[in-house]
């Protein structure tokens, strides 16, 4: 089984230096691209790969960059922004490649910006991650000293600046257009698109922002083709390989890049080495705190885009939380409303208001003082905060796992009510 | 059941109602080492407005939390009215409005970190320090915080003392890491 992007990671173990990435076909691609493709011939092969966003839209990513205006008339400078912001709640992947192996985010950095005539980029980092920061300056002061990263790369004519910037924390600062406004020094709040930023992004200029993960696909598909990448999919209509994540009360919670379309049960009994003994699993996001809840029934569900959505959810970023018989459902999705709430950033009204009242409406059934009507009136938001009616998708991220819960766990929510307590504390 | 529910907001807004003025105490207020760095941030950018997270972030560095002075201060530099200035220092969560201790925790208070009782690990931390979410030790040695997700969910429950990541925290580890930080 081929492990493209973790091959050379192992936790516990200090990543490659330059000298030893590089001795283990580090940076050949970008010779290859440098020496050999034109950027549009870089663009076309990811497109032709199948490479779909990491970052949790899962947009083919070739596709995605055909909209940033090439050729001599083209704005400059142009911008390419590495989006490593990680802070949906149960996801760690990103954070894997980029303490793991930061030489290979830098080269599909490169990569990207080679296809899409990028002149500055932009590692978007979230503040937590001090180590990976520590490791990235490093690895990008190395890139530059070896002529992989300013004037004039490696004498093909193709120059790039790359910084480092590190986020003050703001869930929002992950979405693309709101981290475009981050990266100008404002508060992060999303813009309206059409312009989108292909044609007008940071600073007005045609700008890419493209998740870690996807980043990091890159210089193996230029340097094994796109026919390579797609037989990694292993059956699955999407392809590649794909970093996955289960967390919560499992023998082996981690982190493993497998062949895209693994099946839940796959991931939970084998990788995550099943449930603790006592639990039993009740329920799962599959993709983070913004997709919907799956459940028993969807054991055999590939984890792959269109599997997943076929099931009722999203692969999100693919990186499961599993919900166990023992906690709450209610309160696991107070826990959720608690932290989008904490975090709308207050531009549309239906996000700001809406959801710190579907956060307290959560509290009071999970205190027992919550009525039938406050359960209907959940069932409502889910629709009044869905697709369509807020600015940006992060209330209708938000309603995901809400309206998913009151989907299977309705009887849950119910209880709540008819027992004036929870029924799963104080020995209930 | 934590109920708690102070957060950022407790510690982050603040009833600034300085005016904009670019006096003398403003130019001032700010260190040589903080002119550098800010002068350092603003090279980098087409205008002197776009470097004011960074800025914020200097100071910060400097003086450990953003004052009304401060603010002010930032303002004046970067030529922009202590309002801007002010709702971009409010909307970030890491941007500390109010004084805080020597040292921040930051304990992650998201979902998978909800199943793995983090819960626990807050309340022993309520009864060594006598401080709550958004409170700081009398000493000045600790702030205590809820906090997003910290990426490590793998290893629940988890927190962050400074810039030192804690995983797979017990009660029974506490005394031992808190001892560090004095
Ligand atoms: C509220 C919100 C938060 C997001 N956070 C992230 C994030 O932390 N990292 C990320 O890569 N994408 C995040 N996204 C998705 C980005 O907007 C964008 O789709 C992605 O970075 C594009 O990269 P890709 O095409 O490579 O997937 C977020 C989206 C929303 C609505
Ligand atoms: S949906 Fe929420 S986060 Fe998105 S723009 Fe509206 S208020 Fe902001
Ligand atoms: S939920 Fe606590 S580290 Fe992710």
């Amino acid at each position: 089984m081929e492990r493209p992007l973790t091959q050379y990671i192992h936790p516990g173990c200090p990543p490659f230096d330059l000298r030893e990435y590089e001795m283990t076909g580090g940076y050949s691609a970008l010779r290859k691209a440098l020496g050999s493709m034109s950027p549009e011939e870089v663009q076309r092969l990811v497109q032709e790969s199948g490479l779909k966003g990491r970052g949790g839209a899962g947009f083919n990513t070739g596709m995605k960059w055909s909209f940033v205006p090439m050729g001599e008339n083209a704005p400059h400078p142009k911008y390419l922004v590495a989006n490593a912001d990680e802070m949906e709640p149960g996801t760690f992947k990103d954070r894997l490649l980029l303490e793991g192996n930061p030489h290979q985010l830098i080269e599909g950095m490169i990569l990207a910006a080679y296809a899409i005539q990028a002149d500055i980029s932009y590692i978007f980092l979230r503040w937590a991650y001090k180590k990976a920061a520590q490791l990235l300056r490093k690895s990008i002061h190395e890139a530059y000293a070896a002529g992989l990263l300013g004037k004039n790369i490696l004498g093909s004519g193709f120059s790039l600046e790359m910084h480092l910037h590190t986020g003050v924390g703001r869930y929002m600062c992950g979405e693309e257009t709101a981290l475009l406004n981050a990266l100008e020094g404002k508060r992060a709040t999303p813009r309206a698109k059409p312009p989108f930023p292909q044609i007008s992004g940071l600073y007005g200029k045609p700008t890419i922002v493209n998740n870690v993960e996807t980043l990091c696909n890159l210089p193996h598909i230029v340097n094994n083709g796109a026919a390579w990448f797609k037989s990694l999919g292993n059956g699955s209509a999407d392809s590649g390989t794909k970093l996955y994540g289960v967390s919560g009360k499992v023998n082996n919670p981690g982190c493993w890049e497998l062949p895209m379309g693994v099946t839940v049960r796959e991931l939970i009994e084998e990788h995550a080495g099943g449930m603790k003994n006592g639990y039993q699993l009740k329920g799962f996001l599959p993709g983070g705190a913004s997709t919907d809840f799956m459940t028993i029934e969807h054991l055999d569900v590939k984890m792959d885009f269109a599997s997943v959505a076929a099931a009722g959810s999203r692969l999100g970023t693919g990186t499961m939380v599993v919900m166990d018989d023992a906690t709450c459902p209610v309160g696991f999705v107070h826990n959720l409303q608690h932290f989008f709430a904490q975090e709308s950033c207050g531009w549309c009204t239906p996000c700001r208001e809406g959801l710190p009242w579907v956060e307290k409406m959560l509290l009071s059934l999970e205190h027992g003082t919550g009525t039938m009507e406050d359960v209907e009136l959940l069932q409502m938001h889910t629709q009044w905060l869905g697709p369509g009616n807020t600015f940006c998708a992060l209330a209708p991220g938000a309603m995901e796992p809400l309206q998913s819960a009151l989907k299977y766990f309705k009887e849950d929510f119910e209880r709540h009510v008819t027992m004036h307590r929870c029924p799963y504390h104080n020995g209930g | 059941m934590i109920t708690q529910k102070i957060n950022k907001d407790n510690v982050a807004t603040s009833g600034s109602t300085a005016h904009y003025t670019t006096g003398l105490q403003e130019e001032q207020y700010l260190t040589d080492l903080e002119r550098q760095a800010i002068d350092h941030e603003i090279a980098l950018v087409p205008y002197k407005s776009a470097a004011v997270i960074e800025a914020l972030k200097i100071v910060q560095h400097h003086r450990r939390w953003i004052s009304d002075e401060s603010v002010n201060a930032i303002a004046a530099y970067l030529q922009m009215s202590p309002a801007e200035v002010d709702s971009v220092a409010t909307f970030y969560n890491l941007i500390f409005r109010k004084p805080v201790g020597r040292h921040v925790i930051l304990v992650c208070d998201s979902i998978s970190c909800y199943v793995m009782k983090y819960g626990d690990i807050y309340k022993a931390l309520q009864e060594k320090l006598h401080i709550k979410f958004g409170e700081t030790t009398s000493d000045q040695c600790y702030t205590l915080l809820p906090n997003c997700c910290l990426g490590c969910c793998d290893h629940a429950p988890a927190l962050m003392i400074d810039n030192d990541l804690y995983k797979d925290v017990t009660i029974a580890m506490l005394d031992r890491i808190l001892q560090k930080y004095t």
